[in-house]
């Protein structure tokens, strides 16, 4: 029970409020041409949360929560993969295009 | 490995993902960033895979193969006009994988280290049931705006009566459900809470629509970031708690430059119900005016005799997929040595830079790409504004109209340039329900048509 102790909540309340300071600060600074790949980024990077789903799917046997945890293991996937690489074509697109040869 | 070598590098990769987003500040810079994204992503795996805890990488592995390969599947396949109800699918994903992982916990607390069955300590409870709550809601909420923005579930607001009501009881319903979950952690409580979540997630988003979807698509991004913090608060990690305020944040951030672009609080947006009951009234009186029509021809031979051109593009441009032919068009425009650029309104489109991510697609030049407040004091020095499936966005009514739904928000001053080129479909008015008076002034000449049929047509007659 220790382990989930006050001051461990009191530890990521700190961690919470300053990360929200931190994205603040860090979101107005983004170019607003490149909100939809903003949303693209922290789409995957929200699928961390797959860090929780490996722990639950992590025993050995099948226990319901094992069963949760693969199932959220398969969706945080489809998240991160989908996530980055729809960001990556997003970006790409960004890319300063060749000057076309001028034939006019 | 040891708790601290574990904490560092979930450190490491919290630091990769503010990288991440520090570096969409520019688009040179953007794409390492999102290298830095993909890296910090595979630290914290990697990192989770070595705890002593976990040892069914078989089940793990083929879980992340077959996530991946949809995931990716996906994210190559999909049209990027399709964007927003992507997006929209991918947030209910996080919601409900959050609602699992809350549910892994409560089913099996040891494996977190957060008490025994039956005896998980009070403040574990809470937080799990935040998680869970904020990502039942994340769930339903995007399942349904992307339901709206697919086309399947009809995209206008739908209003009853005393839904306020209806939707602060079930609220007060959920409070009362943790509360009892908490002094006795039934099950049976637990999976309550999740299914009035859900319930609570589609009723706060049928009553908006419309123009409002990127305030929606922007508030489940929130959402999202949320429930991955009552998640790391549940199982105690700081890279959860992290990462989630940074999406979480940026979110809200979206959501309000998008109820400001609309001028409306993001209160009123949330309540909904925005251009249901107006558009009958105010269509009616302007039904006696008169429109100068054009074809592609007069439109072609306008624009070849301008220095200088605007193109205002709207929603309307995505759902004829007309971006390409647009850039041909300004293309051709610049080889006569006119000076073509793009001006985006923060809400066009149905998702934050969504006509970017279009016009980028279409290999417009981001340079050529500007902002409301970057352009809007060069449209008097402008010949030809071309607006191309955008129409709330330009209505004067918004800076004279004291009684229009729409009045106070900034719009794009195209009715200060010389002449105006609108192509629209038909003579109906925006997702507003506003009539826009811009299209019976003398300098306007209305192109009626399909966007890139008309497109197409100019570059012809340019030609």
């Amino acid at each position: 029970m220790e382990a989930h102790s006050s001051e461990i909540f009191v530890i990521g309340l700190t961690v919470f409020f300053l990360a929200c300071i931190i994205g603040y600060y860090v979101v107005w600074s983004v170019t607003p041409a490149l909100h939809s790949p903003l949303m693209g980024v922290t789409n995957a990077i929200s699928s961390v949360i797959i860090v929780g789903a490996i722990l639950a799917a992590g025993p050995l046997g099948y226990e319901t929560s094992k069963i949760f945890g693969i199932i959220a293991v398969v969706l945080a996937s489809v998240n991160i993969f989908g996530g980055f690489i729809v960001t990556y074509r997003m970006l790409s697109m960004f890319k300063k295009k060749p000057k076309k040869q001028k034939k006019a | 490995m040891s708790p601290n070598i574990v904490a560092i590098l979930y450190l490491v990769s919290a630091l990769l993902f503010i990288f991440a987003l520090r570096g969409l500040s520019h688009p040179e810079s953007s794409r390492l960033g999102n290298i830095f994204g993909v890296v910090g992503m595979i630290i914290a795996i990697i990192t989770t895979l070595m705890f002593k805890s976990v040892l069914s990488y078989v089940e793990i592995g083929s879980a992340i193969l077959v996530g991946g390969a949809i995931g990716t599947f996906i994210a190559l396949r999909i049209e990027m006009t399709a964007l927003p109800q992507l997006v929209a699918a991918f947030h209910s994903l996080v919601g409900i994988a959050a609602v699992f992982v809350a549910a892994a916990a409560f089913y099996d607390p040891e494996a977190f280290g957060i008490g025994s069955i039956g005896s998980i300590g009070m403040s574990s409870l809470i937080e799990m049931s935040i998680g869970t709550f904020i990502g039942a809601i994340t769930f339903s909420g995007s399942v349904l705006a992307f339901g709206k923005l697919q086309g399947t579930v009809s995209g206008k607001p739908i209003v009853f009566n005393f839904q306020h009501t209806v939707n602060a009881l079930i609220l007060i319903f959920i409070i009362i459900l943790i509360f009892l979950f908490v002094r006795n952690q039934s099950p049976t409580i637990f999976w309550s809470i999740v299914l009035a979540s859900i319930l609570l997630g589609f009723l706060v988003v049928i009553p908006i629509g419309g123009a409002d979807m990127p305030v929606v698509v922007s508030m489940l991004n929130s959402y999202s970031g949320w429930a991955a913090c009552g998640i790391g608060f549940t199982l105690s990690n700081n890279l959860l708690i992290i990462t989630g305020a940074l999406v979480g944040a940026s979110g809200a951030i979206l959501s309000y430059i998008m109820s400001k672009g609309m001028n409306r609080s993001i209160i009123s947006v949330v309540l909904g119900g925005f251009g249901g009951e107006q558009s009958a009234s105010s269509s009616s009186n302007n039904s006696d005016k008169v429109v100068k029509q054009g074809n592609a021809e007069d439109a072609a031979y306008v624009l070849k005799n301008a220095d200088s051109v605007i193109i205002v593009p709207g929603y309307g441009m995505a759902v004829a997929q007309a971006q390409h032919a647009l850039r041909e068009m300004g293309d051709i425009l610049k080889n006569e040595g006119i000076n073509v650029r793009y001006a985006i309104h923060p809400v066009a489109g149905r998702m934050p830079g969504h006509m970017n991510v279009l016009l980028a697609e279409a290999n417009v030049e981001y340079e050529e790409v500007l902002e409301l407040e970057e352009i809007n004091h060069d449209f008097p020095m402008t010949e030809v504004s071309f607006v191309i499936g955008a129409n709330d966005v330009t209505n004067p009514a918004a800076k004279t109209d004291k009684s229009s739904p729409i009045y106070g928000m900034p719009i794009l001053d195209v009715e200060k340039s010389q002449t105006v080129l609108f192509i629209k479909r038909s003579m109906a008015t925006g997702y507003s329900g506003v009539d826009n008076e811009l299209f019976y002034r003398d300098n306007t000449t209305m192109l009626f048509g399909d966007a890139k049929k008309m497109c197409e047509d100019i570059v012809k007659s340019l030609g």
